[in-house]
């Protein structure tokens, strides 16, 4: 068939995972189908490929991200703010954990900034990124201004303690206990810090990597199927 | 009245004493126990579980409620009873098996649970601007008349839980012909995995647009009796009005969104305030209402379920104009590469498809191959996209380390969040106007749990 | 159960069965046990296109205390099952349990921690329906099917002797991984 049918054309590489300057590598995975030693006969197991987020942006940032940033550092600091990040058209700033609590109030406050709308806050984890390892992500919203932010703040499986934002965004409530039932997360200051969705006696938090699936076989006939987190799966 | 057996040996309908106090099961026929009981306390407050198993809650909701009288002094609620672990599941699928997942969270609106997603793999693969405009027209039309079905069950089970059972068979009456183009379309009724990474998943079938048209006639004609049966009937308005007031500064400490922040008069909505799928482009009112309580909730669905019949029609005249386009991007490395038909031994790939990999392209078989095994790969990053749902904003929070599987999937749902007000709504109101409050919120617990 | 139960065994036993099992699907009331998208198919199927009235499911009975028929329609997630036990105890004998749904059949596609594979590891099932959701005439037909069993199902003397079988059977049965070679 002729070389230049719309399928033969090679895929785009996937951007920059480990090429930009600044990017967190968060994970080193090995081989393609998680299957080690004998077990692999793929010929892919030499394969190692560096996992990394995008890094901190480079000013100028693009439309109203500069002046806001700006505006902010002008409130609480140069050292309140780790890192900033445009990615996706989405503005994402790292906040260093102590600070978090200053940085909502005049996030919500100023009337420049007037983040009124507290989206949510979930959690990430990342095992394999030592001393960073859980990731507290809130996402905030302007309605004045019509924009919208995101704030993550670090925090180690050691020490998983973020403080709460339940004084200055009271929807927070639900959001944060959620994220401790399912990550571990602490949040201090929080009203009332216990579990919602899972049962109230449950032992360990569910979404974090370390936990496993906790599916069952599946029996058929004469075979059996495993669960999907214990299978081979492709990296 | 006799002592039956049964209340001797039931494990359920004893008293017991507990650091908070007496606790006690009721079965019937047995409350002179009860106020024989609780008179030994020198207090006088009773807490009341509306358990998770309850005809007017809603779903699976645990409501503790503490009473005085028939006042609500306190009241807390109880969620996780439908708590699937959608999210983690999410974690273990390729990217397009997560719109099998998603969709069953808010299991009354799965086109916006598919949108919010689809729309976020697409901005972190980003193709946003390379969706083709047919596939876009589709997503509207779904989400719109998802938005009727959504609205019509809200109104429905509102009723019900309030005694006007009339509303609730109405309703599901029209939530049938409703369902019955969605079986069209898509190929199931509810819970349908039809709206995918880099557009839909099948071309409209012939005869739709007829079908689409002949169901707006039939909706104009039937919708406005939901109006002439409650509008103006005085047992619906005492029942609702002054019922679950909040003003819009509760709704923005709360975070509510949807048609509880519009009936504080705040004509907020994500579809004109940042719009997706083409949204700018369709003309549409957004209603509001200034009563702040659970009939202008009320009054706010009915008149969205008409705007949404405009937008139905709309989409109706452009879908018409683009017969023949295509439903899924152009890219080959992203789109879903299967064409479905129905043949004489069921629902399978369809013979020109099969004609194609097997016979015509080799690229197209291993792309079929590696797309349906392996999946197409994300770039990392994150996103976070907000759709305009029948319930407020709906999101999807996705984090990609680059691989074939979403690293962290987390479904910001509307019904979460405007659960937490619902104390701020009944506290000091009557046990029957926490029912009304509930129904006019809309949660639904699918979303809420995930 | 019952009366039926202090019956002398043989005498007219057949004919009571026919007439108390007519009686007993005839009226079969559910108990609200919607959970999640089934519990929309189930309301869709009281609803007036597939009225479950005209088979006698007039009401569907809020209070277990008054309900025959369990429809369990939806995902059992783990906070969930001791509530449906709790459900299922309150509701009188004679009762049966439809699994509605492949979550409640068998944990459906949530093969996870949070939900329970399957509600018989929870309560006694009667009649399992698969579906994602079951359309309601699906539903409508497990139902139909259930009446059947209830209609000729057993009473008293015979009861006993049927289920003293059928434990025999389960304890000699060849579990579902060793029955091999089929597909040739």
């Amino acid at each position: 068939m002729s070389e230049h049918q719309p399928e033969n054309l090679p895929a785009t590489s996937p951007a920059g995972d480990a090429a930009t300057p600044g990017a967190e590598v968060v994970d080193q995975r090995q081989g393609m189908f998680g299957v080690r030693g004998t077990g692999d006969t793929s010929g892919f197991g030499g394969l190692r490929r560096q996992v990394a987020l995008p890094g901190g942006s480079a000013r100028p940032y693009g439309t109203w991200y500069d002046s806001a940033v700006d505006h902010l550092v002008s409130l609480v600091g140069d050292d309140a703010i780790e890192k900033v990040l445009v990615d996706r058209d989405e503005l994402t700033l790292h906040i260093h954990r102590g600070r978090l609590v200053g940085v909502c109030r005049h996030l919500r406050d100023d009337e420049a900034l007037r983040f009124e709308f507290f989206v949510g806050v979930s959690g990430v984890h990342f095992p394999n990124e030592t001393g960073r390892e859980l990731h507290v992500v809130y996402h905030l919203l302007s309605i004045t201004h019509n924009r919208r932010v995101r704030l993550e703040v670090s925090a180690p499986d050691a020490d998983p303690h973020v403080p709460s934002v339940v004084s200055v965004y009271p929807s927070a409530d639900w959001h944060e206990r959620e994220t401790w039932d399912f990550f571990g997360i602490v949040f201090d200051g929080h009203p009332a810090l216990t579990r919602i969705l899972m049962p109230d006696d449950w032992p360990g938090h569910p979404q974090r990597k370390d936990y496993p699936l906790g599916g069952i076989d599946v029996e058929y006939k004469g075979a059996v199927i495993p669960p999907p987190d214990t299978r081979r799966s492709y990296n | 009245m006799t002592q039956t057996r049964s209340t001797q040996s039931d494990p359920y309908a004893t008293t017991r004493d507990t650091i908070e106090g007496k606790i006690f099961t009721v079965t019937g026929q047995d409350w002179d126990s009860v106020v024989a009981g609780l008179s030994d306390e020198p207090e006088e407050r009773i807490v009341v579980n509306m358990g998770p198993q309850h005809p007017s809650t809603h779903g699976v909701l645990r409501l503790i409620l503490e009473l005085d009288g028939e006042t609500v002094t306190e009241a807390r609620v109880g969620v996780g009873y439908l708590h699937t672990g959608i999210e983690k599941n999410m974690e273990f699928r390729s990217w397009t098996q997560g719109v099998t997942y998603v969709t069953r969270a808010d299991y009354l609106m799965p086109f916006h649970n598919e949108t919010a997603y689809s729309l976020g793999v697409e901005r972190l693969l980003g193709i946003t601007d390379e969706i083709p405009e047919k596939a876009s027209v589709m997503r509207v039309l779904l989400m719109e008349l998802n938005r009727i079905a959504s609205h019509l069950v809200a109104i429905a089970t509102g009723g019900m839980e309030i005694g006007a059972l009339t509303v609730m068979t109405i309703g599901f009456r029209e939530r049938e012909m409703t369902l019955d183009l969605f079986e069209l379309i898509t190929g199931l009724r509810m819970n349908h995995a039809f709206i995918r990474p880099g557009g839909v998943a099948q071309d409209l079938p012939p005869g739709a647009l007829d079908k689409i048209r002949e169901y707006v006639q039939w909706m104009h004609k039937h919708l406005p009796e939901y109006a002439a049966l409650c509008n103006a009937n005085p047992i619906f308005k005492a029942r609702l009005q002054g019922v679950g007031h909040l003003d819009l500064a509760g709704c923005m400490a709360f975070a509510l969104s949807g048609p509880v922040l519009r009936s504080t008069g705040y004509a907020y909505d994500l579809r004109r305030a940042q719009p997706y799928c083409g949204y700018e482009t369709y003309d549409f009112d957004v209603p509001t209402w200034d009563t702040m309580d659970a009939y202008g909730r009320f009054r706010i669905r009915l008149q969205e379920m008409h705007e949404s019949l405009r937008i139905v029609e709309q989409c109706a005249d452009r879908l018409a104009e683009l017969d023949g386009a295509p439903v899924m991007v152009a890219d080959k490395k992203v789109a879903w590469p299967s064409r479905l038909a129905v043949g004489t031994d069921g629902m399978g790939n369809s013979l020109d498809h099969i004609k194609h990999i097997m016979g015509e392209s080799m690229e197209s078989l291993i792309h079929h191959f590696k797309l349906v095994t392996e999946g197409f790969r994300v770039p990392a990053g994150q996103a976070y996209v907000p759709i305009e749902s029948p319930r407020g904003e709906l999101g999807c929070h996705l984090v990609s380390d680059g691989g074939t599987k979403p690293y962290r999937a987390h479904l910001r749902d509307p019904s979460f969040g405007h659960l937490q007000a619902l104390p701020a709504m009944c506290e000091g109101s009557m046990i029957a106007d926490v029912i009304v409050a509930i129904a006019s919120l809309d949660p639904v617990l699918g979303g809420v749990d995930r | 159960m019952g009366v039926e139960e202090q019956l002398p065994s043989g005498m007219l036993l057949t004919t009571v069965e026919g007439l108390a099992g007519y009686m007993r699907k005839a009226s079969l009331w559910p108990a609200t046990f919607g959970l999640a998208c089934c519990a929309f198919e189930m309301m869709t199927m009281g609803a007036p296109r597939y009225d479950s009235a005209r088979f006698g499911m007039e009401v569907f009975r809020a209070s277990p205390r008054q309900a025959d028929l369990m429809i369990v329609a939806g995902r059992v997630s783990q906070k969930m099952a001791p509530v449906l036990r709790q459900v299922y105890d309150q509701m009188p004998n004679p009762k049966w349990v439809l699994a509605m749904g492949v979550c409640a059949s068998s944990g459906g596609m949530f093969n996870n921690y949070a939900i329970v594979q399957g509600v018989d590891h929870v309560v006694p099932v009667d009649m399992y329906l698969p579906g994602c959701p079951p359309r309601p005439e699906m539903l409508l037909d497990a139902i139909l099917k259930l009446h059947h069993n209830i209609q000729t199902s057993k009473l008293g003397s015979n009861k006993r002797a049927l289920q003293a079988e059928c434990e025999q059977a389960a304890l000699t049965a060849a579990p579902t991984i060793e029955m091999k070679g089929l597909l040739r």
